[in-house]
């Protein structure tokens, strides 16, 4: 994003992860990038910058995005989640511990996009159908696992979260 | 084997906890105090000369770092097999991504700009881009016949079995490079410090590949190169050789600016510059008798090798010994070349030319019973190896492997014969064509040849002061599950529980070279040095009587620390012997090409829509063998992900070249499958076990990406009636061959009547 370089930066407000900050930042930096450099959240990953790969989503007042394509400044006075938020006080939240029982995660870059696919699915979906969970990840790709065991882990999450 | 505790168990993913939560740190992630970024300035030409370099002066150019080829200490290579690729280009240019220059700068949103202000002036010379210009010898642009390696093998009397042949079957078959798209770009760090020397961190499989190229091109002795592996995001192959190009750029930025400095590649830079699968060309000319037995045959197996050696001759010669598939061939000659042309050099690729050689053989079979009249099946049943029998290079299948069994079993659990019937009648009037394909095929584990020997791996456990154990290797983590099996491995040898044992972070400093981690080996090769040094702790600690014959965790850990206290860290090594069994004659290519093999039928069944073209894989049956599973959630899960690969392969993934480059690098128009292309892929094993590896595992990574595009292509042809020879096979030639209505099949040619 070269013409940031001659804009000025903002003071921008978020609220990431639950917690109220104020970044300054050029209005059109990536949110992507705010967040892993300014913020340090490098769990959110860069798989493409272009929209294709998911690996970059994070929820935006409940909304997943690939926060490669979000200018910061259109995030302004959002709720932010990223996979550092899922977990609270070390117990791993039931799509985490389902990812980890049933070999969701491979070499784990796209697994963080993937994992908050998967929340925004069941937020909005709390008995999703094997159709709805393939539709649901179908932004994100994974070229490790074949998608088959993120879809069990996911059901089974699904399942757990209801109980 | 039941009594094991800990083997055989889907305990957690090691680094699982870290992956789903985020905290695992891959190189974009890291980041050091006054750190540069780098930038790779390209060719823009296939070949050619350099004329002249000019700065255009839109860019600040006292604010950058500026590496060229004259800044190189050492040797101007990238030491591998021969040391022909250049780490950056003098004068020379022989394909379009050839990296000339390197920039770097405390800002890497400068980057990009700056590398378009660097105006190179060429003088142009004609390139080549295909096997067959490069065969044709119109230009050289390779040593004096393009030809980076050749292999014979033969076996028995081809001439006569020509001679009695009933039927000459002879085809063509091709596949295309193909992308392995890991989703973490290429990525390293590099520090130099005048006493310590260089010290890379990055995403790599094979630390001890990046430490020897580092040597070279610094000149540097063994203990001033540092290289440490990070957490990696995928690599399946394609982080085997490249990685090493990367660090060497880092290394020469930061020796020249004296900073830490980091090159990750974007999604297109590592698209179009990073290597590939090679693509291939396979003639088959067989030679069968009317009962449908192969009575021997011609097989001649050509890759494209890019514009330097790098990995081709070892790929060759995987392709070629896997060419003849799981088939008793009496006689045989196989012939394989990798060829030059002028694109970047293809690499590594799950699979290592063995998909691109199992495809040919796998259509050629179906090929072979088309002719004959006869079933898929029956073709294959018929000329099986079995125990006993050799294979193309006589070695002597020792397992009790029953692969006709197999089938039979794929073809239960497929339900093929009723599913073949009901398509071939339902596909009389319908617009969408359902069809059903087998894949048969092998894979062989580990270094091929006396190619382990010359490894001499050397693995290490050993005892911490608190009492701990930890595995030393450089054997690499990157999705498939190493660090949990090969702690698993250690916890079961040593007694004590899987949370008890950990494993050191890859690092050239810390850990011994256990060999690069490819060709399937880690567990079968890897996993059983581990599980000897292992034994040797507990043999040590007892008999230096600090251990009993039972023993609890906790005791073992006091045994362990009264170890240390008494003599220092322990340290365990065990080093590769070959076994006995194995001999290899390297000079005429034949005897025991692998330690193992592991073995597979496929079942795919598909439909073709006959309104758009489109192919959708319906149900997906992996049956193999592959020894015994160590860890049944990580070995389905690499079965799946190999299958998936290989629909990619079939189906979606074509690299669309343009002069020698990649004109289609970016997510959006180089389509790998997503959730949506796949179907239900159902995976069962049989376990025979294996002598040669740890608990009787064999290799399992690359085997999957073997089946899929012979079982789907044989599924389309079933559906449609038409032969396809190559992949990937597209809506668009599915059209085409439809609409031109023609067989695409090379008609077999006529037997020469029985003298
Ligand atoms: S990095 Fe944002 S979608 Fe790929
Ligand atoms: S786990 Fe590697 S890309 Fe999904």
């Amino acid at each position: 994003m070269n013409d940031s370089q001659t804009a000025t930066k903002f003071d921008i407000p978020l609220v990431v992860n639950g917690k109220t900050i104020t970044v300054h930042a050029f209005p059109m930096e990536r949110l992507l990038d705010v967040l892993r450099v300014q913020i340090g959240l490098t769990g959110t990953k860069e798989g493409c910058g272009e929209g294709e790969c998911g690996s970059c989503s994070v929820l935006v007042d409940g909304a997943l995005v690939n926060s490669c394509l979000i200018p910061v400044l259109q995030a302004s006075g959002t709720h932010i989640t990223t996979i550092e938020g899922l977990a609270t006080d070390k117990r791993l939240h039931a799509l985490q511990q389902a990812f980890l029982d049933f070999g969701g995660a491979q070499c784990g870059i796209c697994t963080p996009g993937m994992i908050l696919a998967a929340v925004h699915l069941l937020s909005k979906n709390p008995q999703p159908t094997g159709a709805d969970i393939r539709e649901g990840l179908s932004g994100n790709l994974c070229r490790c696992t074949g998608y088959l065991q993120i879809f069990e882990a996911v059901a089974d999450a699904a399942v757990r979260c209801r109980q | 084997m039941t009594k094991d505790r800990i083997v055989g168990k889907s305990v957690p993913r090691l680094e699982g906890r870290d992956k789903v939560t985020g905290a695992s740190r891959y190189v974009d992630d890291m980041e050091l105090p006054g750190m540069l970024y780098g930038a790779t300035v390209r060719s823009r030409i296939a070949r050619g000369k350099i004329k002249s370099i000019t700065f255009l002066p839109t860019v600040k150019w006292d604010e950058f770092v500026v590496v060229t080829a004259k800044d190189i200490p050492g040797k101007n290579c990238i030491a591998l097999i021969g040391d022909d690729q250049p780490c950056l280009a003098q004068e020379l240019i022989n394909h379009p991504e050839e990296p000339i220059l390197l920039l770097a700068h405390p800002d890497r949103n400068l980057l990009a700009k700056a590398v378009e202000a660097v105006s190179i002036e060429y003088d142009p010379l004609p390139p080549i881009f295909t096997i067959e210009e490069s065969e044709k010898l119109s230009e050289i642009i390779w040593g004096t016949d393009n030809n980076f390696k050749s292999y014979l093998i033969e076996k028995g009397n081809v001439e006569n079995a020509f001679k009695n042949a009933d039927f000459m079957v002879e085809a063509e078959y091709a596949t295309g490079a193909q992308e392995q798209l890991y989703i973490e770009n290429n990525g390293m760090i590099a520090v130099f410090d005048p006493q310590q020397g260089v010290t890379v961190w990055g995403s790599l499989q094979c630390p001890y590949y990046v430490h020897r190229a580092l040597m070279e091109l610094c000149g540097l002795p063994e203990d001033r190169v540092r290289v440490v592996q990070l957490e990696t995001g995928g690599a399946f192959g394609g982080k085997e050789e490249y990685p090493s190009m990367l660090a060497a750029h880092a290394t020469l930025l930061a020796v020249k600016s004296g900073k830490p400095v980091k090159i990750v590649y974007d999604r297109m830079e590592d698209m179009a510059a990073t290597t590939k699968r090679h693509p291939s060309r396979t003639r088959h000319r067989t030679a069968v008798s009317k009962d449908g037995k192969i009575l021997g045959g011609e097989i001649e197996f050509t890759i494209d090798g890019g514009a330097y050696k790098t990995l081709s001759p070892v790929v060759l010669s995987r392709g070629a010994l896997h060419a003849g598939g799981p088939y008793y061939w009496p006689s045989v000659r196989i012939r394989a070349k990798a060829m030059a042309t002028n694109a970047p050099p293809h690499g590594a690729f799950r699979g290592f030319g063995a998909p691109q050689s199992l495809f040919a053989m796998e259509r050629h079979m179906d090929f072979i019973a088309q002719t004959l009249g006869i079933s898929p099946i029956e073709v294959r049943r018929r000329n099986f190896l079995k125990p006993g029998q050799t294979t193309t290079t006589e070695q002597v299948i020792n397992e009790q492997i029953g692969l006709g069994k197999l089938l039979d079993r794929a073809l239960e659990l497929s339900d093929y014969r009723t599913k073949k019937e009901k398509f071939a009648q339902a596909n009389l009037s319908a617009d969408r064509k359902n069809g059903i394909g087998i894949a048969a095929f092998l894979h062989g584990a580990g270094f091929t040849g006396s190619g382990e020997r010359y490894l001499n791996s050397l693995v290490g456990v050993e005892t911490c002061p608190d009492g701990t154990v930890r595995v030393l290797v450089s054997s690499t983590e990157f999705g498939q599950g190493t660090k949990t099996v090969l702690c698993q491995i250690a916890a079961e040898a040593l007694g004590l529980r899987y949370e008890d044992v950990g494993i050191a972070q890859p690092d050239t400093q810390k850990v011994p070279n256990s060999g690069p981690t490819v060709a399937s080996r880690t567990i079968m090769v890897v996993g059983k040095l581990v599980h000897s040094a292992a034994l040797a702790i507990v043999q040590t600690l007892r008999s230096g009587g600090l251990l009993g014959e039972v023993y609890s965790p906790e005791e073992f850990r006091a045994a362990c620390r009264k170890h240390v206290a008494q003599n220092g860290t322990f340290r365990s090594l065990a080093r590769y012997q070959q076994a006995e069994d194995i001999s290899w004659d390297e000079e005429n290519y034949r005897g025991a090409a692998y330690a193992a093999f592991a073995w597979a039928v496929y079942v795919a069944e598909v439909t073709v829509d006959l309104t758009s073209y489109s192919v959708t894989v319906d149900d997906f049956v992996c049956l193999q063998e592959v020894g015994r599973v160590l860890h049944p959630v990580l070995a389905a899960g690499q079965i799946i992900g190999g299958v998936a690969q290989g629909i990619g392969f079939a189906l979606y993934e074509k690299v669309i070249w343009d002069k020698g480059r990649m004109k289609n690098g970016q997510m959006t128009n180089y389509i790998m499958p997503t959730s949506a292309d796949i179907p239900p892929i159902r995976v069962f094993f049989e376990e025979l076990g294996n002598v040669h590896g740890a608990f009787g595992a064999k290799g399992i990574g690359e085997l999957p990406v073997d089946g899929p595009a012979p079982a789907i292509v044989n599924a389309i042809s079933n559906a449609l009636g038409i032969s396809f020879n190559s992949v990937p096979l597209l809506p668009e030639d599915i059209f085409e061959a439809l609409s031109s209505n023609v067989s695409h099949d090379t008609l077999p040619a006529l037997a020469d009547s029985k003298q």
